[in-house]
């Protein structure tokens, strides 16, 4: 049964004619109430993975739930069919299980919070709000365990309750979560800064429709909806061919040693409306690095990736959902079948924006961005310290930005919105450690006329024993460039022993044991480049080669030929550059750096040091996956 | 006989205020702005001045100037060629910048990054390392260091910034590598980022200091020009420069922590504002100074601007502390567009500057600008005059505008109305930024307007946000020179010491911060102030333990050493709670601890404007059809010159002086106060309504 609004003044709201600009008034007010969701989080939050690398996601939506401002479109409707109970005022809902708000939170160290905003007794919007918890339990420390094969492993959930009840905090549910968690006093901390967040956009609204009435509030949130299809109608129709476009990409290996996984994906356009069919990709996992995608969210992805890319003063909303029809098999890699673990979704999520990437260009070749940094990659290390105190350290690390039609990647930049890195000086101060190296790493950026971003290569010097997770991806598989731009270099970790021993260590990894003195080379991968090298500025290839970005060698790659003392070979480079356009021929419009996963897989342990995955190994769903079809038809 | 000298240098003008010291007497001047080289402007302006007072301009002992010398060096990107050492690992800490892309999802793919103030070919590391805790985990290696210094020399370096990690916990190696600096290269100028600004977070403490490198040799050569030119007859005046938090540095500090000066411009603007709005008895204001490209805001309370830890100039942020002013990218010269996709109204942030400037200026800009619009409504009467004679050509502002009308389907009045309600939108964000945003309700403040185009808006603004009154000073030209004047010299020291509260004690904390004001003290013993005139105050910033941000503190030392720590604990607790409605009972941490001194400031009369009745109709020079709410109205329009104290004037109406034109909107009213500031209200306004929380 979905969930009941109770209000005790349930006038229905008047759709009243607003002008444009009262409308773009609205408009900016709530657009700055968002922004102040995000102030008042980063002040009082205590854990660095939302305090200092900001990984939360604010949201008004109007009264039906739809997304006006934000980033991840709106699952409040997917939230009110799945519960079964009342809404009041004064409520505040909190989930962190994916599997019962279809996926609008992909792993459970999300918490999600959800409150209906209501002025005079009535329900006149909502806000809501997720950020990721260091730690919410279950079988590691960051509670992201690789070798997960069920969800029940990957610590402690809760379906959506009401964790404040008419205004009153259900303290005993709070307990119960906190009690499972190895760093409470960071998510309760963290839990009443999105608590001030939600609130701070609620007093917000109401004060909006105070100055506009509630009907003018009402009905420039449906105009402001309106207004984003219009524009995105507009979008789809110029960008988006009938002609079906296919791209595929890859996630190198599950954790267990095979691998890659495939996610496919199709998308054309009937009429107005876009579809994505993800067909081919491959089926679910069985470790954790299955991607629950909400359908709404990615119509998100790729309306906001169009707005980047075509128009960026358009504001993305809501409204242009009806515009898109997403098609993902259930029984999948992006679809997995409950109780499938979650946890490191990471890799999946990042690379669904290289798959839209791939998509949207085929089209439009001139706007078509390279493969870049897209995903997070986790770092984790915790342990006691001599004083016999729990430490538990859990960071985002930062790659190559891709090669992109308007200019060079940034590099070791974050492709999240408002991330940023942890300052070192804080970590060495609060953990056991030191950050000895923290470079880019040149000529790991894909060269391109626009060229790729270098990776990142921090050096983690440990200072007392302890564990460190790993969760990487792109060590296989290349950042691929386009229309003649060519890979970015893959990742790699080293751990340099104290002993003076060396290991590399594999792309997905818990529990490593690491000494005091251990020293971890961890190297991110770099952007693909876009456009020909050969047709890079001479000037800008010895600008990086001065800056240190790209080395003597490296310049070569863009048949620049520069000299030890740094001068440039005229000659030689227009010799060299004539020689490599005959012999490459024209340029492709993809370059993957590898022919078939079969020939990437039997040069992996020459070029990677590390052994080759093996063809997964996928579970028959055969009985379940005919009643989710039958589910998703309507038949009963 | 005894004259101290407030001098503000602008885009086109320099102006002036000379104070008699002991009786607060006033002569003001205005000369034409000098920018191949500032100081000849104000030379002239301060002969000038000198002939109004018939004084002797070597009977001047301090001048007080507000310069836009660093803020410009940034902003056009004529900065020295710097060289960069850092820790061996951080060659590339300004490359990598903290790893943050602005905007939204998907913003990368339209961020192009611009290049660091040092160039990554001059940044050389040195081997060595400290830890967190201060200790020497690697010493220096002196000869390697060598060899890199002389590889820089050859770049041609035009200054050099030393940060090294670790180094607010240890400074010892970058004290070093100073020295050796100085053996290798002997006439670069070196800062280090020790001295800087000390403090944890090493992108933003190297950030800081090799942008205090990049516009120190400009600055230096301006203020020590400045300096020559100023000393008649061989006395030495005591030139004091404003910096970004309001404060005054000597000439010699101005030149070795330029950094501090980014925001010198501006704060003199606000520092003036709040002087004005003190005289008319408002302590709690709102201050919004409108320009031609841009809109600074800030908040102050009980005369004092809120301070920030934080300057931002162009996209350079540094961590210096300054008066908390926001800017938004509203201003007269922003240009209005209907997005062919959305058929929204957008107001800026592109703006048509001064050059080619508003349709209006009949220079070549064709693009409806917020001056356009304002001309359309009927708000700048015929005959106006912008800057002295610029004549205004409102058939091209009309053209201008239609462009708006056409792709909205409105009347072109409507249009321009239209305009209007979306720049006055984008200020009050900005003035949300300072006020809902830090916890103050902007009904509990007044707000002043000033800059060319301010008191257009003013009244609008304090009617989207409930502040009242609008103030109108008078002569917002002169405000700046105002602030510089009357400013009193001050020095603060600050030191990072990150400890739980278990871990110190409050005895330690103080002996500390008691050095520190000596320090501080000592410094302003050297700039002439008497010790009986200096007035010490105490901060320390603090957090719960784990958390990111930092409240600074106020407190008074002896509560501190009477009580304990719980004296500042409470505080902060206290204003954790009205900043986020919730306090946490985890333990307390210190990050900051910093003492301020400062002297006593001039206090300078104004003469008071001259009464007059009610009745403001002997300044009314006639009659101006204006569009206000929808509605067309007739407005009478007043000569500023002539109002009198005790005026009373009833809206709709336009006030014009020479640089500056004020709207009073329907059902409000202005009134001339004593000081000759123009107090607006609503019509039946109540005042001292306590504003609900």
């Amino acid at each position: 049964m979905p969930a009941r609004i109770i209000q005790r003044n349930s006038k229905a709201f008047r759709k009243v004619k607003v002008d444009t600009v009262t409308i773009d008034i609205i408009e900016s007010a709530l657009r700055n109430a968002r922004f102040e969701m995000d102030t008042v989080l980063f002040r009082t939050a205590m854990s660095p993975g939302i305090r200092e690398q900001h990984d939360e996601f604010p949201m008004i939506a109007n009264v039906e739930g739809k997304m006006v401002v934000g980033q991840f479109g709106s699952f409040i409707w997917g939230f009110m069919q799945g519960y079964d109970g009342t809404i009041e005022e004064g409520d505040i809902f909190l989930t962190n299980d994916p599997y019962s708000v279809r996926g609008a939170i992909s792993h459970a160290n999300d918490w999600l919070m959800l409150m209906p905003i209501y002025k005079q007794k009535r329900l006149i919007a909502w806000s809501a709000m997720f950020g990721h918890m260091t730690d919410v339990g279950g079988k590691v420390p960051g509670s992201l365990p690789t070798d997960a094969r069920q969800i029940y492993e990957e610590g402690v959930r809760t379906p959506p309750v009401k964790i404040y009840k008419g205004g009153q905090l259900q303290e005993d549910i709070l307990n119960i979560l906190l009690h499972n968690c190895r760093l409470p006093h960071w998510n309760l901390s963290d839990f009443n800064a999105i608590t001030a967040a939600l609130r701070t956009a609620g007093l917000r609204c109401i004060e909006i429709a105070e100055r506009f009435g509630d009907d003018v509030l009402y009905s420039a949130m449906h105009a402001m909806l309106e207004r984003n299809k219009r524009a995105m109608r507009e979008l789809i129709r110029r960008t988006v061919p009938e002609t079906k476009q296919h791209f595929e990409d890859y996630i190198c290996d599950d954790g267990l040693n095979m691998g890659p996984y495939r996610i496919a994906c199709s998308m054309w356009r009937e009429g107005d409306k876009c579809i994505f069919d993800f067909a081919g990709t491959d089926p679910q996992s069985i470790s954790s690095i299955n991607f629950l995608l909400n359908e709404e969210m990615f119509k998100m992805f790729a309306g906001v990736y169009m707005i980047m890319v075509f128009d960026p003063q358009i504001l993305f909303n809501d409204g242009f959902y009806d515009l898109m029809e997403v098609r993902i098999p259930p029984g999948t890699l992006l679809k997995p079948l409950k109780p499938a673990a979650l946890s490191c979704r990471t890799h999946a999520l990042g690379r669904i924006f290289d798959v839209l990437g791939g998509l949207l260009g085929q089209g439009n070749p001139q706007f078509m961005c390279a493969a870049g940094f897209s995903d997070s990659p986790h770092f984790m290390y915790s342990g006691y310290d001599r004083n016999g105190d729990w430490y538990q350290l859990y960071q985002i690390s930062f790659g190559g930005i891709p090669g992109k039609p308007f200019g060079d990647g940034p590099d070791g930049h974050s492709l999240w919105p408002s991330f940023t890195n942890v300052p070192n000086e804080f970590l060495e101060s609060y953990f056991p450690l030191r950050i000895d190296i923290y470079e880019t790493i040149a000529d790991s950026g894909g060269a391109g006329k626009n060229r790729g971003g270098n990776g990142l290569r921090i050096g983690y010097r440990f200072l007392e024993p302890g564990e460190i997770s790993i969760h990487d991806d792109r060590w296989l598989t290349y950042p691929w460039g386009v229309n003649g731009g060519l890979p970015g270099a893959r990742s790699r970790k080293t751990l340099m022993r104290a002993d003076g021993t060396q290991q590399l260590l594999e792309s997905k990894l818990d529990r490593v044991k690491v000494e005091a003195g251990d020293l971890l080379l961890s190297d991110t991968w770099g952007g693909g480049g876009c456009g020909d090298p050969l047709e890079r500025e001479v000037e800008k290839v010895c600008f990086d080669v001065e800056a240190g970005l790209v080395t003597i060698g490296g310049a070569r790659r863009y048949g620049v030929v520069i000299r030890e003392d740094g001068s440039v070979d005229h000659a030689a480079t227009a010799a060299l550059r004539a020689k490599m356009a005959t012999e490459r021929g024209p340029v492709k419009l993809f370059d993957r750096g590898f022919d078939s996963v079969e020939e990437l897989k039997a040069r992996c342990k020459a070029e990677t040091g590390l052994e080759p995955p093996t063809q997964p190994q996928f579970t028959k769903w055969t009985r379940r996956l005919t009643e989710e079809r039958k589910k998703a038809v309507g038949v009963a | 006989m005894a004259y101290r000298l407030g001098v503000d240098v602008g885009g086109t003008f320099t102006d002036l205020l000379l104070v008699h010291e002991r009786s607060g007497k006033t002569w003001s001047a205005k000369v034409p702005s000098t920018p191949a080289d500032q100081s000849i402007g104000v030379v002239n302006g301060m002969m000038r001045v000198c002939e109004y007072a018939g004084i002797d301009p070597a009977t001047i002992l301090h001048v007080m100037h507000g310069t836009t010398v660093a803020t410009n060096t940034v902003l056009t990107g004529t900065g020295a060629k710097c060289g960069l050492v850092t820790t061996k690992g951080y060659r590339q800490v300004l490359q990598i910048a903290r790893s943050f892309v602005p905007g939204g999802l998907g913003g990368w793919v339209i961020y192009n990054k611009s290049l660091p103030l040092a160039p990554l070919a001059c940044t050389i590391e040195a081997d060595e390392r400290v830890s967190a805790k201060g200790d020497i985990v690697h010493a220096l290696d002196e000869e390697q260091l060598r060899v890199a210094l002389r590889e820089l020399k050859s770049k041609n370096i035009e200054a050099l910034t030393v940060s090294l990690i670790n180094s607010f916990a240890n400074d010892t190696h970058e004290k070093r590598i100073r020295d050796i600096a100085g053996e290798e290269l002997p006439e670069i100028p070196v800062s280090l980022s020790s001295e800087v600004v000390p403090e944890m977070q090493e992108y933003e403490r190297t950030v800081t200091t090799v942008a205090n490198s990049y516009v120190r040799p400009r600055v230096a050569k301006y203020v020590r020009s400045l300096k020559s030119k100023l000393s008649i007859k061989g006395e030495d005046v005591k030139l004091h420069i404003l910096r970004s938090d309001g404060g005054l540095a000597s000439a010699k500090a101005s030149e070795e922590f330029p950094v501090n000066m980014l925001m010198s411009g501006p704060a003199g603007g606000v520092t003036g504002a709040v002087w004005v709005a003190l005289q008319s008895g408002f302590p709690n204001l709102l201050t919004v100074d409108v320009g031609g490209t841009s809109t600074d805001v800030a908040l102050i309370q009980n005369g004092e601007p809120r301070l920030r830890r934080e300057t931002t100039v162009g996209d350079v942020t540094v961590r210096a502390s300054s008066v908390d002013i926001r800017t938004v990218g509203a201003g007269g010269g922003s240009i209005a567009h209907v997005p062919d996709l959305t058929k929204a109204l957008r107001v800026g942030p592109q703006s048509a500057g001064a050059d080619p400037g508003p349709a209006a200026y009949n220079r070549g800009g064709t693009e409806p600008t917020v001056t356009d619009a304002n001309i359309v409504l009927g708000y700048m009467p015929e005959g106006q005059k912008l800057g002295g004679d610029m004549v205004l050509d409102r058939a091209l502002s009309a053209q201008a505008v239609k462009k708006i009308a056409d792709a909205l389907k409105l009347s072109q009045k409507d249009a321009a109305l239209g305009i209007y309600n979306i720049v006055n939108e984008n200020m009050v964000g900005a003035l949300r930024l300072v006020s809902v945003e830090q916890g103050y309700d902007p009904r509990d403040y007044a707000l002043i307007a000033f800059g060319g185009a301010g008191p257009l808006h003013a009244n609008a603004l304090s009617r989207l946000l409930g502040s009242w009154p609008a103030i109108i000073p008078p002569g917002p030209g002169v405000l700046c020179a105002l602030g510089d004047a009357t400013t009193a010299v001050r020095d603060e020291r600050a030191r990072t010491y990150v400890r739980k509260f278990a871990e110190t004690s409050a005895k330690e904390v103080a002996k500390i911060l008691r050095t520190l004001a000596a320090d501080a003290a000592e410094s302003l013993e050297r700039e002439g102030v008497p010790k009986s005139e200096m007035r010490t105050s105490w901060q320390v910033d603090l957090r719960y333990h784990g958390q990111g941000l930092r409240l600074a503190v106020d407190f008074d030392i002896k509560d501190l050493e009477k009580q304990g720590l719980k004296a500042v604990s409470a505080k902060f607790d206290a204003e954790h709670k009205r900043l986020f409605t919730f306090a946490l009972s985890l333990e307390h941490e210190l990050v900051t601890l910093r003492a301020t001194v400062q002297g006593k400031s001039v206090s300078l009369k104004r003469p008071d404007l001259a009464r007059g009745g009610t009745d403001p109709k002997a300044a009314a020079t006639g009659k101006q059809k204006v569009y206000m709410d929808g509605k067309d109205l007739t407005a009478t329009v007043y000569d500023r010159r002539k109002l009198r104290a005790g005026n009373r004037i009833k809206g709709p109406a336009i006030v014009v002086e020479m640089d500056s034109t004020s709207v009073i909107l329907p059902k409000h009213h202005g009134v001339v106060d004593k000081v000759g500031c123009i107090l607006i209200y609503p019509d039946g306004y109540k005042p001292a309504r306590k504003a609900k929380r």
